[in-house]
């Protein structure tokens, strides 16, 4: 028998050194381990009743009537709700980021008024005293359709034969073109272009726990609670208090336990709507839990973008430009995320790269398949594996290594703070902060051992072909405008955290402690984070664009120092000494020995800790209550960008077609890590998450605006077994100087150059048999119909 | 009217026949650790034990459950015979399965972990000493979005290391 190994480190705090930076195993887990976590299905009201959304089968067809009477007739049915019923109050699901000028033509209503416009888009919602009997009734809703011609690509959207939207007089939902130098000059004078034509597939994000609400009016306190909330619970809420005519403090969203978001989870969506709706409109609880079927059909798709796209370089490869044309799905409607996914595809088009000359136009076309919402690295994915696939064939072309050739162009150290010019047309021009773009890509170079390995070309012993790709990034993280953080010290020792930034699955509870204990000099076992209710600051804009901890984190500290400057003032004031004769130590206030005397002891003030003061403020102590509170608003005026390199190495079965991912490295620096193994955690994560996308996950429609791929069994996603060899590394080299805590966003890096990686490396593999990777997915089927037709092709010659 | 063991406490209770055993967990005996993630047996996070085999609780009716003995994720700490000294270490109430994923940081969401769990326990049941694998064979039935896998089989390696140590002992 082996010597029982050392125990992975659990680290304590009796060491007394910093918690930030610690892999500190997390707070929330014992919770989830045992079976007590709360998700939203795991609530239960008194005489709730069960809520399900009938749904359009068709693509796009006219409503011609509904007949609930047979549904009604159903025993246990208690409500059947329809357009007519909801037309006084709904308003259609606002825009919340990148408005782009158009997109009010494109709104959705809550419910279908006359015309459906994709595969299950919600016409009706059932509630009935108990689920099973409320999906009986979901086949007894008689509707009556006039089927129309469905608009499935963004070819057919553009050429406007067909409308989606027939009062409007176009599918093009927005138009516009950005651009930065002098992209005619520059493409004018360049002694080397090349152009290709790329797409991106249609991906879910795929939370493992579907959406669920469950809503209720509380009489007694005239309060609407809704639990279920997630990613960003204060906009919600005004839009729904809003709606319902509502004091925002009346309307309550609660967040629980969250099964995953990768982005697409808690947002608006009509079901947001619909749920608090029936609530009231019955006095009585009413929960809806979205099936896997309906998540792939209703909850917001991504990343389907078909896009042209030409670089122009020196003859010694240095880039002089990239210009090309966007075209991207945005599904049936507008909805929460606007353009977010073409602005950023364009925006981060040129990269970590110097490319002077810049100029894309972006359409945003509307079709009759689900709308498209952020997923985890919006635009970014699918950027990234534009440009770096145009970069390998434009070193191609000119006999330069792909390594070589982005060595020539990665912006350095030296030339930050780097103005990247305006290529979003809703916000302004933007500027790089801080980076060594080369330092990431020799690391990733050095780690993956890139000299040694085999080549484009290379053959494997087994016999299968060798390829090995690179795919360099910038990602931005940490969006404005602001968040509060709220401190309050308990009279038992313990810190109260309040954030408005939700969580799933991150863990925060356990990375806000580690910020707070730094400030605090305290144990993390002291704080307690709060993050579920719109009841605890009093305002917040939530979870997205890996901000959580870069601005919410940064404001809790911000509040952590004012709550220690707070009772260093009321101590001051009530010992009768200057604040400046005041130490603070782990939760404590010391009178200082003055003068300053090697033989004299800071004395313990007393009422001078956190506890005994909070345990004033219990007693009514007025002063005392506003010393251990504290509130603090962190604003966010510029972004702070991470930066990275992925490698992807892959062995292609020349017969099946099958990838096989022999290695797979993706390096970030992050600035400073709160946590190291979380954000192990978050990259590990992303990077499978991705790898499995490019590969797997695609959400097929055929012509008829059918979803083909709307079960787990047709919309496939890594499994254990597919992808065992990921590494990642996490660089703490360039902090970002915008926040208090030099941090930079962790949750997005893993994931963005994977696609980007991957096509190179099999586009490597396949180059010797003259197959052009240009479209994702690689998936087997694809790459052996590309295979058969490039050697269809050398035959034929 | 059924019968069966429910984390070994034994429940007697009428069930509608086309109740499933994961709904009859949730709602009937509250036992809501057990989560649905699809409802068509593609991402196990349903996963129970019946009589000791890791099953999906959504494509199995309470009624097949009876006279069988199940046990869930709120049981395993307590239940598993393979737990031993795990559950004595006290404070957190974790078995080493349990104990193993949080020091790995198997789970992040968690959603999908009470599947994982019940799914390695019926693993290390039958193979204490797995290879990297047979581990990743036994969970490619349980969908986790977050982890990557990763640190999931470290954790089930790990765990499946100790408790060797821990009967040699």
């Amino acid at each position: 028998m082996n010597a029982p190994a050392a125990e992975p480190a659990l680290h304590t705090v009796a060491d007394g050194g910093p918690q930030v930076g610690r892999a500190l195993p997390r707070t929330e887990d014992a919770r989830f381990l045992t079976g007590r976590a709360t998700f939203v299905d795991d609530v239960k009201r008194p005489g709730q009743l069960h809520a399900v959304v009938v749904r359009s089968p068709h693509a796009h067809a006219r409503i011609l009537g509904i007949d609930a009477s047979r549904a009604l007739a159903l025993p246990g049915v208690i409500a059947v709700y329809t357009w007519t019923d909801i037309a006084a109050i709904a308003q259609p699901i606002p825009i919340r980021l990148a408005p782009l000028a158009g997109f009010e033509r494109y709104l959705q209503y809550p419910l279908a008024k006359d015309r459906v416009r994709h595969v299950g888009e919600p016409v009706a919602l059932v509630v009935a005293d108990d689920r099973y009997v409320a999906e009986d009734a979901l086949d007894l809703v008689d509707v009556e359709y006039d089927t129309e011609p469905a608009v499935s690509d963004v070819h057919q959207a553009e050429a406007g034969g067909t409308l989606v939207h027939p009062d409007t007089g176009s599918n093009i939902a927005a138009r516009y073109t950005v651009a930065r130098g002098d992209p005619a000059g520059g493409f004018a004078r360049a002694p080397y272009r090349r152009r290709e034509t790329f797409r991106c597939h249609r991906q879910a994000a795929l939370p493992m726990e579907t959406r669920g609400l469950l809503a209720e009016f509380d009489p007694g306190a005239r309060v609407l609670r809704i639990w279920g909330a997630a990613k960003v619970t204060f906009f919600n809420r005004r839009w729904l208090a809003q709606v319902f005519s509502m004091e925002e403090s009346a309307v309550e969203l609660i967040e629980l336990d969250v099964g995953g978001s990768f982005g697409v989870r808690g947002e608006l969506y009509p079901e947001d709507f619909l749920v608090p709706f029936a609530a009231l409109a019955l006095g009585r609880p009413v929960k809806w839990i979205e099936d896997r079927r309906e998540h792939l059909l209703a909850t917001n798709h991504s990343r389907e973008i078909e896009c042209t796209l030409e670089i122009a370089c020196e003859a010694d490869g240095r880039f002089i430009g990239l210009r090309g044309r966007v075209l991207a799905d945005l599904g049936a409607y507008v909805r929460t995320n606007g353009g977010v996914v073409p602005a950023k595809a364009a925006q981060f088009m040129p990269g970590p790269y110097r490319m002077p000359d810049c100029e894309f136009e972006v359409l945003a076309l509307i079709t009759n398949k689900t709308p498209v919402g952020t997923y985890r690295g919006p635009g970014r994915y699918e950027a990234n594996f534009f440009r770096e696939r145009l970069i390998d064939m434009a070193a191609a072309d000119l006999g330069i290594d792909p390594a070589a050739i982005r060595r020539l162009n990665l912006i350095t150290a030296d030339e930050m703070p780097f103005a990247c010019g305006q290529l979003c047309p809703y916000e302004p021009a933007i500027e790089l902060d801080t980076g060594d773009y080369p330092m990431a890509f020799e690391r990733a170079l050095a780690e993956i051992g890139y000299d040694d390995l085999p080549r484009s070309g290379a053959v494997a012993a087994d016999g299968r072909l060798l390829g090995v790709g690179l795919a360099c990034f910038v990602e931005s993280s940490g969006a404005g405008p602001s968040e509060t953080g709220r401190i309050r010290a308990r009279a038992d020792g313990g810190i109260d955290l309040f954030t408005a930034c939700s969580a799933s699955g991150q863990g925060h509870e356990t990375v806000m402690a580690q910020i707070v204990a730094d400030v605090l000099d305290l144990p993390v076992e002291a704080f307690t984070l709060h993050h579920g209710s719109t009841t605890l600051v009093e305002f917040g804009y939530g979870t997205y664009h890996s901000r959580a901890v870069v601005v919410g984190g940064s404001a809790l500290h911000v509040a952590g120092e004012k709550l220690v400057a707070q009772v260093r003032a009321w101590c001051a004031q009530r010992h009768g000494i200057e604040p400046s004769m005041i130490d603070y130590r782990a939760g404590r206030f010391l009178r200082r020995a003055d003068p300053p005397d090697a033989g004299h002891a800071p004395v313990p003030l007393q009422p001078g800790t956190l506890a005994e003061i909070a345990a004033l403020a219990a007693a009514g102590d007025a002063s005392a209550a506003a010393a251990i509170e504290a509130v603090a608003l962190f604003e966010v005026k510029k972004r702070t960008y991470t930066y990275g390199t992925h490698v992807a190495q892959v062995a292609v079965d020349p017969e099946t077609a099958e990838v096989e991912v022999l290695r797979f490295l993706a390096i970030e620096d992050i600035g400073r890590a709160v946590n190291p193994l979380l954000v192990h955690g978050q990259a590990v994560g992303a990077a499978v998450q991705g790898i499995g996308a490019t590969f797997l996950d695609e959400l097929v429609y055929d012509d008829t605006g059918q979803l083909v791929t709307g079960t787990l069994a047709d919309y496939l996603v890594a499994t254990a077994t597919g992808f065992p060899n990921v590494d990642v590394i996490t660089l703490e080299a360039h902090r970002s100087k915008l926040n208090p805590l030099g941090v930079k966003g962790a949750g997005e890096g893993g994931i963005v150059a994977t696609g980007a990686a991957l096509g190179n490396a099999v586009a490597a593999a396949l180059a010797g048999l003259g197959v052009k990777i240009t479209d994702l997915p690689l998936s087997p089927e694809r790459l052996a119909r590309a295979m058969r037709e490039a050697r269809g092709k050398t035959a034929a010659n | 009217m059924i019968r069966l063991s429910v984390n070994g406490k034994s429940v007697e209770q009428a069930v509608e026949p086309r109740m499933t055993l994961a709904d009859f967990l949730r709602e009937t005996l509250d036992l809501t650790g057990t989560h649905l993630g699809c409802e068509h047996g593609v991402c196990g996070a349903c996963t129970v034990l019946v009589d000791g085999r890791s099953v999906r609780g959504c494509l199995m009716y309470a009624v097949q459950a009876d006279g069988a003995a199940v046990v869930t994720v709120e049981g395993l700490a307590e239940l598993c015979p393979m737990n031993g000294p795990a559950v004595k270490r006290g404070e957190t109430g974790l078995s080493v399965l349990q104990a193993s994923f949080r020091q790995h940081h198997a789970l992040q969401c968690g959603f999908c972990t009470p599947g994982l769990l019940t799914t390695a326990h019926a693993l290390l049941e039958e193979t204490p000493d797995p290879t990297p694998d047979q581990v990743r064979h036994a969970i490619s039935g349980n969908l986790c979005r977050c982890t990557g896998y990763i640190p999931i089989v470290e954790a089930i390696l790990d765990a499946a290391r100790r408790l060797r140590e821990g009967s040699a002992a």
